[in-house]
């Protein structure tokens, strides 16, 4: 067994593979928050009054505010003075096309498997890339321009597109909803707004890729995506970090709007930084993620892929107001190290016949400690709402820890909630019997976590999913004690 | 092919194997037969590699083509050319037989230094030993084992030797479970499977399965050691008299 112990320790001390810096000249705020540096970094954007206005106001709210702590998560406050709330390369101001764009960014995309180039982009999907606190490029615009498509970065929709994002920002995550949600609503900068119209199937995969590449800066992207009647469109998160001792903060929010018929898939790989094995550095990841279902038959499903990042606290939700509209959860949630992460989804049935499913999958190896949190809740005019719930844990080891608290709020008799739920060791027979078949003890414990986790895999799209699974191999490498 | 030469194993610190000896040259087959909880899945586990099962490495040893196997891992003595077919075949959810089983040949030719079969050739390739072992074809997208009766169960683990193409193939209880019709196909497989090159270690309880795969030599296993060896005659007499006359046999030895 002691030996055994030795070589999950050596192979759960995998490298991170993105954390690598750009050398880069940016233009950076000096660290603090107040009005005064909401109010620059608005103008720098050059936004419109009312955008300024908007922030101010969420900062006002924000202050009100407690940091929430009712997650299973221990970590010390950080200090939201001794952060720059904004951060951009020097050479990154609006490219107006790829050839502009410099050098040493497009290199950097490169390095992490998003070749920006438009020509040399894999077919099927669009990219707009985030560098800190800016978008330094965003694919195949115009071949989606045709379509009537707008993908493009947040920024640009506050200038261009005024009407909608002034219609549709804070819609679903208002500026007061929680404390990290305000802190964002003040500072964000960063993200992509995507517009879906009526009728329309995007004819490709829309995706943001989010580097944090500055010291001591924090990211805070929004995302907006509105899908009208009838539309459909899917839409994909990457994002890295580099290696740092100190922790880095990342709040971000993404809100989604169905109307009737329409349909958004939204998945998340997340690999941010997520410290060493000792705990030290590792991105802070707070982040609201919610999706209204505001059409009747409208549909949202959210995928995610969480292993990196040294906190996690997410609940991507969805809000099921159309009659027959229907809310889905994916997730795999791995942890080692000293990683932790509390994160689940809410389902709120308000709409009659809307149906939720809810799949999580949780991994947990080395000191790490992972939880999920959910809630379903039936609204009193919900007729015949019906939710199914499944939750499994896999254990790597004996010390670390996984945890599963499913909140259930039903106030219509006629809906049905089920949950399943099951916490299990990784099968020291499944391993032999992959071994005897020539699978080495490594590849067998990616094999069998793959296999665990294959009912979220299957949801992603399969460039992604390619991914994924290959994530998941190299950060779990023989984390079994 | 495999010498086995004083083996001695335990479980729990309970001593099972007790100085056992077995010769298996290229292209034999051999049974073993013997009453239950004599030993027979130690010895296959053994020889898997399975950490469970203690070896004492100061008495005896075992060679497999060459070299010392009881040195090697599991993976690296499938790769030598060693399959066991499991008396209690493992499910794993979530992972198609097929993509397990293109990893698993795919790691052993690598390990040869030969190239890897893409999806395309080994779907084909498969389908043809599916064929050889009359299954079914949707049970290449079904997940290993899972939700499988003990006779699939049995029948993929042929499946499987069929498509790994082992030097030596160790079958444990392989026909126990199985009615007549299942057990005439798993023979036929393997029937088809014998080479001049390849070896089988047959671990049974009955002699039915000798109806159906022609030993060359049978071996009784009892109290940890080979007690009797003959042709198939030895398996036709087990059948008749039962383990019994063995263990008076046995037991009358002077010690
Ligand atoms: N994992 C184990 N733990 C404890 N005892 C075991 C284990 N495996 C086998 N044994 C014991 O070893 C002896 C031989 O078992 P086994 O090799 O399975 O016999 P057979 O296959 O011939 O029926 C039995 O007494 C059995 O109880
Ligand atoms: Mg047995």
């Amino acid at each position: 067994m002691n030996q055994k112990n030795i070589e999950v320790q050596e192979m759960v001390r995998k490298r991170y593979e993105h954390g690598w810096t750009t050398a880069i000249e940016s233009d950076s705020f000096d660290k603090g928050l107040n009005e005064d540096v909401i109010v620059a970094l608005s103008r720098i954007k050059n936004e419109p009054d009312w955008m300024t206005e908007w922030r101010l106001n969420a900062f006002r709210l924000w202050q009100q505010m407690e940091i929430p702590r009712w997650a299973k998560l221990v970590y010390p406050d950080p200090d939201f003075q001794d952060i720059s709330y904004y951060s951009a390369p020097k050479s990154a101001v609006s490219p107006r096309s790829l050839d502009e764009v410099d050098p040493k960014l497009v290199e950097t995309f490169t390095k992490l498997g998003i070749p920006l180039e438009e020509q040399k982009r894999l077919s099927g999907v669009a990219v707009d890339a985030v560098f800190d606190s800016v978008s330094v490029a965003t694919t195949h615009q115009q071949i989606l321009k045709r379509q009537g498509i707008i993908f493009c970065p947040i920024s640009e929709a506050i200038q261009e597109h005024p009407d909608l994002v002034q219609k549709y920002l804070g819609s679903v995550v208002p500026q007061g909803d929680n404390f990290y949600a305000s802190l964002n609503s003040a500072v964000f900068s960063g993200g992509s707004f995507v517009y879906i119209p009526a009728g329309v199937t995007c004819p490709m995969d829309l995706s943001t890729y989010f580097r944090i590449n500055a010291k001591h800066t924090g990211q805070f992207e929004r995302t907006l995506i509105i899908a009208e009647e009838g539309s459909k469109v899917s839409y994909l998160e990457g994002c890295t970090a580099p290696i740092r001792d100190e922790n880095q903060l990342h709040a971000a929010v993404v809100e989604l709007v169905a109307h009737k018929d329409a349909s958004i898939r939204y998945a998340t790989v997340q690999n941010w930084y997520a410290g060493d094995d000792d705990g030290k550095g590792g991105i802070y990841n707070f982040v609201t993620k919610r999706g209204a279902c505001l059409g009747d038959r409208s549909h949202i499903s959210w995928t995610q892929i969480e292993t990196g990042s040294a906190i996690t606290w997410k609940y991507p939700s969805c809000l099921l107001k159309g009659k027959g509209s229907v809310g889905e959860f994916y997730s795999v949630a791995l942890t080692k190290g000293k990683q932790q992460a509390d994160t689940g989804t809410k389902m709120i049935h308000t709409g009659a016949d809307t149906r939720s499913t809810i799949i999580s999958k949780t991994i947990s190896a080395g000191k790490s400690d992972s939880s999920y949190r959910g809630l379903v809740r039936v609204m009193p005019g919900a007729e015949n709402a019906r939710n199914y719930t499944q939750c499994d844990s896999l254990l790597m080891g004996n010390d670390c820890g996984a945890h599963t608290w499913p909140y259930i709020d039903v106030r219509n008799d006629s809906a049905s909630v089920e949950h399943e739920a099951s916490t299990s060791k990784i099968n020291e027979d499944q391993l032999f019997y992959c071994q005897s078949r020539g699978i080495d003890r490594e590849d067998a414990i990616s094999l069998v976590v793959n296999g665990f986790c294959k009912e979220v895999l299957d949801h992603l799209p399969m460039e992604f999913a390619v991914e994924a699974s290959r994530l998941l191999s190299v950060t779990l490498e023989g984390s079994v004690g | 092919m495999l010498s086995i030469v004083d083996l001695y194993a335990s479980v729990n610190d309970q001593l099972i194997l007790k100085g056992l000896n077995l010769q298996i040259n290229p292209g034999e087959v051999h049974a073993i037969m013997g009453p239950n909880g004599s030993g027979k899945s130690t010895l296959a586990q053994v020889l898997a590699g399975h950490e469970n099962y203690t070896v004492d490495e100061t008495r005896g040893s075992v060679v497999f083509q060459g070299e010392d196997l009881l040195a090697l891992s599991p993976e690296e003595r499938a790769r030598q050319g060693l399959f066991l077919a499991f008396q209690y075949p493992v499910e794993i959810q979530g992972i198609t037989n097929s993509s397990f089983l293109q990893t698993a040949l795919n790691e052993i030719r690598k390990s040869r230094g030969e190239e890897e079969m893409d999806a395309l050739d080994f779907a084909q390739f498969l389908k043809k030993k599916m064929e050889l072992v009359e299954m079914q074809e949707d049970f290449a997208e079904r997940f290993v084992n899972f939700g499988f009766s003990g006779g699939e169960k049995k029948r993929n683990e042929i499946l499987q030797l069929a498509v790994l193409e082992p030097a030596l193939a160790i079958l444990d209880e392989t026909d126990s479970g199985l009615d007549i019709d299942a057990l005439r196909t798993v023979a036929s497989g393997v029937n088809r499977l014998r080479s001049p090159q390849r070896s089988f270690l047959l671990i049974t309880h009955y002699q039915r399965l000798l109806d159906y795969i022609q030993p060359d030599f049978v071996h009784v296993l009892y109290d940890g050691k080979l007690i009797q060896s003959g042709g198939k005659e030895l398996a036709l007499k087990l059948e008749e008299q039962g383990y019994n006359w063995i263990r008076e046999a046995e037991e009358t030895l002077p010690a």
